[in-house]
């Protein structure tokens, strides 16, 4: 078993690259926020209370729009459902803790926390898995809501040349490879991925539950045919 | 502009949420005395599948429509990364060589 101390540096080194295709992100949540009119306490209470960027950008959008409360906040739920498929992945590795750690660790669920510490616990049973995830999770969330702190005070001013956003779908593609140990992971893998183009067109990143839903299933098919 | 009365309800109502989504299931596997063999074996696939359905879209999708072509330098530049992520299995490297490729790829054309 490794040290506590030594799983949360773990953790903070796996985090540091990530942290650059967070901070666009962090700068336009507090930018848009208070782009369309919300306080700087409300923006920064968004990013605290929600700390959840895809469902904050579509709520600040329909607010702008004059959408009604009851659709801002459905439309935002649905855009975060696919933290259910995080929570079940996540969920075994978890189940010795104590509740009030689990709670902790579900108010920090990012994409990239998920991403991160499921596929270091899948390959790496002597890592302390709260401390790691702590290192992962503690640096996503303090530079989230420093970012949004700089978006609310000076705007979002990150050059259009720099493609700083593209670290983020290179985060979880530099974590795919090493997650594909098998047939059944390829499988699910190649259908997830197809099925999310496919399903691109779908509203509130709904592609995204589709493809990865289907690339499950599909993996299970194959592993179910394999073992005849 | 709305409310800041209904803003307040808003962040409120979406942040109660979005944390019982995320708690749901890692609060009640704790009522599961073991994790079904079947269950495990699907939940063991999600992380391939969502990582890849995370990446090909961001990766592939221009403007709404798969661009399968050499003018998106997004394709080039992840093909790079992929191979450094296969290579190297190190994060940072895969970021550096993306990001990099694309960059150039930008500058050149």
């Amino acid at each position: 078993m490794s040290s506590r101390r030594a799983s949360f540096l773990d953790g903070l080194r796996a985090v540091a690259p990530v942290l650059v295709g967070v901070v666009p992100f962090g700068l336009v949540a507090g930018a848009a926020a208070v782009g369309v009119g919300l306080s700087g306490l409300q923006a920064v209470g968004l990013s605290v209370v929600v700390f959840a960027g895809a469902s904050q950008l579509a709520a600040i959008e329909l607010l702008d729009a004059g959408a009604p409360v009851a659709v801002v906040v459905a439309t935002a739920l649905v855009i975060n459902l696919r933290m259910l498929m995080y929570s079940a992945s996540i969920a075994p590795y978890l189940r010795e803790l104590s509740t009030r750690w689990r709670a902790g660790i579900a108010y920090l669920l990012t994409d990239q926390a998920y991403a991160l510490s499921v596929t270091r616990f899948g390959a790496d049973g002597t890592v302390r898995r709260r401390w790691y995830y702590l290192g992962v999770a503690a640096p996503l969330w303090v530079v989230w809501q420093l970012c949004t702190v700089a978006g609310v005070v000076v705007g979002a001013r990150v050059p259009e040349s720099l493609p700083l956003e593209f670290a983020v779908p290179l985060t979880f593609l530099a974590l795919l490879l090493p997650a594909v140990t098998d047939r059944a992971g390829a499988v699910a893998a190649v259908v997830g991925g197809a099925g999310a183009v496919l399903g691109a067109d779908l509203p509130l990143n709904l592609g995204l539950i589709a493809g990865a839903v289907a690339g499950v299933a599909a993996g299970v098919a194959v592993e179910a045919g394999g073992d005849r | 502009m709305t409310a800041a009365t209904e803003v307040w309800a808003i962040v409120v109502a979406v942040g109660v949420g979005t944390f019982c989504i995320r708690f749901s299931f890692i609060y009640l596997f704790e009522y599961l005395s073991e994790v079904p063999d079947g269950l495990e074996r699907a939940l063991r696939l999600v992380p391939a599948a969502v990582l890849s359905a995370l990446v090909v879209p961001a990766v592939v999708v221009v403007d709404g429509s798969p661009a399968l072509s050499l003018d998106n330098g997004r394709l080039l530049a992840a093909g790079a990364a992929a191979v450094v992520a296969w290579r190297t299995e190190n994060i940072l490297a895969t970021i550096a060589v993306g990001m990099a490729v694309l960059l150039g790829l930008r500058l050149v054309v």
